[in-house]
């Protein structure tokens, strides 16, 4: 027990820390993230500019706190479009099987057959590229069927434990046996699955980003400062540094608290 | 185990500290740690070889053959290996290379030339008309597989040698830019390995080629003009933009050319910056057609809005040459430098305009850039932040370049594009034929009858000067109606090492090695 809330407790102080940034970020910032010339161009990291400044002598420390929400909220989004999806048709598979099962699981088979990005490439670019909510979409498309899997697994594995039975022989609906009676005992599965799944979503968003099909400049997320900061690595390396750090921090952060919620639940078990 | 999560912890702290710290020293340190990790490594170079190497960004095409040449990477490192009857000039002017002078009849039909003496092949064999004659049947016919054609030479009616010196060309009809189409390479006939080993009659000899790797050239000892000065180029291929400094820095490569103004930013000091231009005319397009952009005082509103010269500052380092119109200071004579300026920045009076044209608050549009080419990009994240002062609320639509050209260009579907146009000859007729409301290509919808009489009073000219003015004015009616937001020529920028000189500028695409020297 103690040592799960150890690496719970770190990751929530990281992760709040950040969120209370990202928040901050959205109302105030220390220049315009846009603004151009807001300092000296390629200016080093300094009290007037935190974290330095870019080619156009853009403010590097307003655009990480703007970027940084930009791509956590993409990521959130991404994970609410695969959690719900993949629940439930995980749900649905695996506690009713049968043919649906059958057919739920090919297409989820087939949907794991093409690498992540690929896919979510092929489907930005049919529905037009540089977008926001493309990217959500296409990116919370990739992340169903490891949901879908996981939550099968789950409600299956309780589908024939007694309590279940026995809420089925009193006339329970079967909606009602799986959100009341189920859904809450799959969370230690699915809890830790949230976490990965988000720190997954952020490296997504950034990889898109970086490949130049994600957010559309001048707006900054985290992947995009830091497609930008490579052509730049000897004239302004802090510009690098300072946006994989952000990333660094928010998947470190949230990867801890899923650790801290897998152990504490792996001795409550 | 909860000793862990503190070791855990207090190595991230660690990392952290390094970071920090390498972020803040790097800043300070780097320009001193490269010159003095350098300068031991120029030293040996005293005694260097007289050659050189030259970065380039893409292997050349399968073929080296020059009438089989598609990119035109390939045509500028072919530029120094092979020649036609003509050659052009830095100055955009053509010479006779191969050929040592020509006569044209005064029908304009007849073109007749004498071959250059003692001009030979690489291979040693001297060049004669039946060389060229076979070469130039060669492109007007294309037949052979990967040969393409050249279109102006269907115009050919008939090829005649009267010895082996001389060649007269018979036209259908007269065409006043036919000379311009002889800088076709001449290849000896008969020859069938030019796909491998091509052989031609310029100041630098092929030698060899590793796929994917370098090209290496000589010094071609026969050469008919001014000999090169170098012994031996080689070219090496470096793909990769990130390895592209890393091997300037490194010393193994000596000159580059079409870097970005970051790139020459982060070169320190071995290397010289030589400026040309990259002959294109950069601007915002405007879809004179759709609303709001079919108002003139909504189009001259945008000219006054954005701030051309903080453009190059901010996302040219200040390199580029501004333009007011159609035209790029290379064209020398028709470019009228005085239009550059007609549009001072001035934002209240583009507030001003904005409100005559019934937009006192703005408005949105989108501004459509192919997402391929950086400097585009660059530029309309400027514009945009510019516009915003005027109260327009501009969006950057990034496209790929399939769907600029199909949707953008063809389909004239958009609003505003910032791209840059250039000129498929080196005529003012190329950049501004484009603007007349009938031309297939006019995707700025650009509908002015008295820009259409300017340039038909300019194709029809007798001379040469009332042909230049009445472009100059057709130019000017462009600006005067802020037909689009004209902004710049780009710079092309050539980092070369220094102790080396002689970069050579062309109105085309082309990097002339011959005049590359080690100074004194």
């Amino acid at each position: 027990m103690k040592r799960g809330n150890g690496f719970f407790i770190a990751g929530l102080a990281l992760t709040g820390l950040l969120a209370a940034l990202i928040l901050l970020g959205f109302f105030w910032t220390p220049y315009d993230p846009n603004a151009m010339a807001a300092g000296p161009k390629f200016d080093g990291p300094s009290l007037a500019h935190w974290m330095g400044t870019d080619n156009f002598g853009r403010d590097i420390f307003s655009r990480v706190l703007k970027g940084a929400g930009t791509t956590a909220s993409i990521a959130l989004a991404t994970l609410a479009i695969g959690a719900v999806c993949g629940c439930l048709a995980g749900a649905l598979t695996g506690y009713f099987g049968g043919p649906v099962d059958e057919l739920l699981m090919r297409l989820n088979d087939a949907l794991t057959a093409f690498p992540s990005i690929l896919l979510a490439l092929v489907v930005i670019s049919i529905l037009e590229p540089g977008k926001k909510r493309n990217v959500i979409l296409a990116l919370g498309l990739v992340f169903i069927p490891s949901f879908a899997r996981v939550s099968r697994t789950a409600f299956a594995s309780l589908r024939e434990v007694n309590y279940i039975k026995s809420a089925r022989l009193m006339g329970a609906s079967s909606p009602r046996i799986l959100a009341v009676h189920m859904l809450p005992n799959t969370a230690p599965v699915l809890l830790p699955a949230l976490t990965i799944g988000f720190n997954n979503a952020v490296l997504a968003e950034a990889s898109m980003s970086f490949l130049g099909i994600g957010v559309t400049p001048p707006d900054a997320s985290l992947g995009y400062m830091l497609s930008e900061a490579q052509g730049m690595l000897f004239a302004a390396p802090w510009y690098a540094a300072g946006t994989g750090l952000v990333i660094v921090w928010m998947v470190f952060g949230v990867g801890l608290i899923g650790e801290g919620l897998r152990r504490r639940d792996r001795e409550v078990l | 185990m909860k000793r862990k999560l503190w070791e855990i912890l207090l190595l991230l702290g660690l990392l952290c500290a390094v970071l920090c710290g390498c972020k803040d020293g790097s800043a300070a340190k780097t320009p001193e740690d490269e010159s003095g990790s350098n300068e031991p490594a120029a030293q040996p170079s005293e005694a260097r070889a007289n050659e050189i190497t030259v970065g380039i960004a893409q292997d050349l095409d399968e073929s080296l053959d020059p009438h089989k040449a598609v990119a035109a990477g390939t045509k500028e490192v072919m530029f120094n290996v092979f020649e036609g009857l003509m050659k052009p000039t830095p100055d955009g002017d053509l010479i006779p290379a191969v050929a040592e002078k020509y006569e044209i009849s005064d029908d304009q039909l007849t073109y007749t030339f004498t071959i250059r003496e003692g001009v030979t092949f690489h291979n040693g064999a001297p060049v004669t008309a039946e060389d060229v004659g076979e070469s130039l049947a060669r492109c007007k016919n294309a037949d052979e597989p990967g040969v393409l054609g050249v279109e102006a030479f269907s115009n050919i009616q008939h090829m005649e040698t009267a010895d082996s010196r001389s060649i007269s060309i018979t036209l259908g009809e007269p065409d006043s830019e036919f000379l311009s189409y002889l800088t076709t390479a001449i290849l000896p006939a008969g020859y069938d390995g030019q796909d491998t080993a091509p052989v031609g009659t310029g100041p630098f000899k092929f030698v060899s080629r590793a796929a994917q790797d370098s090209i290496v050239l000589e010094r071609f000892d026969g050469y008919w003009g001014e000999p090169a000065y170098l012994d031996k180029v080689t070219f090496k291929i470096i793909e990769n933009a990130d390895s592209i400094l890393m091997s300037l820095q490194s010393g193994a490569v000596d000159l580059f050319a079409h870097l970005t103004s970051t790139q020459v930013a982060q070169l320190g000091n071995e290397f010289n910056i030589e400026e040309g231009t990259m002959n294109l005319v950069q601007a915002m397009y405007l879809n004179n057609a759709v609303a709001p952009f079919d108002d003139v005082r909504v189009r001259q509103a945008l000219c006054y809005a954005i701030d051309r010269q903080q453009i190059l500052d901010l996302a040219f380092d200040g390199y580029g040459s501004l333009i007011g119109s159609s035209m790029y200071p290379a064209f020398g004579k028709y470019f009228d430098d005085s239009l550059t300026n007609y549009y001072p920045y001035d934002v209240e009076k583009a507030k001003a305009l904005l409100a005559d044209a019934g937009y006192p608050d703005g408005f949105s549009m989108t501004i459509t850039v192919p997402s391929n080419y950086q400097p585009h990009l660059d530029t309309a994240q400027v514009i945009v932040e510019q516009l915003k002062q005027v109260g327009i609320a501009a969006e950057i639509l990034p496209v790929t370049w399939e769907s600029w050209l199909n949707d953008t260009y063809i389909g004239r579907q958009f609003q505003t594009t910032v791209v840059g146009v250039d000129a498929s000859t080196m005529t003012a007729r190329a950049l501004l034929e484009r603007f007349t409301s009938t031309a297939g290509n006019n995707f700025i919808n650009y509908n002015n009858a008295e820009y259409d009489a300017f340039f038909q009073e300019a194709i029809t000219a007798a001379d040469d000067a009332a042909q230049t003015a009445a472009y100059k004015q057709a130019e000017a009616n462009l600006t005067e109606n802020a037909a689009n937001v004209y902004i710049q020529d780009l710079a092309d920028l050539v980092a070369i090492r220094k102790g080396l000189t002689g970069v050579r500028f062309y109105p085309i695409y082309v990097l002339d090695l011959s005049g590359i020297r080690y100074a004194a």
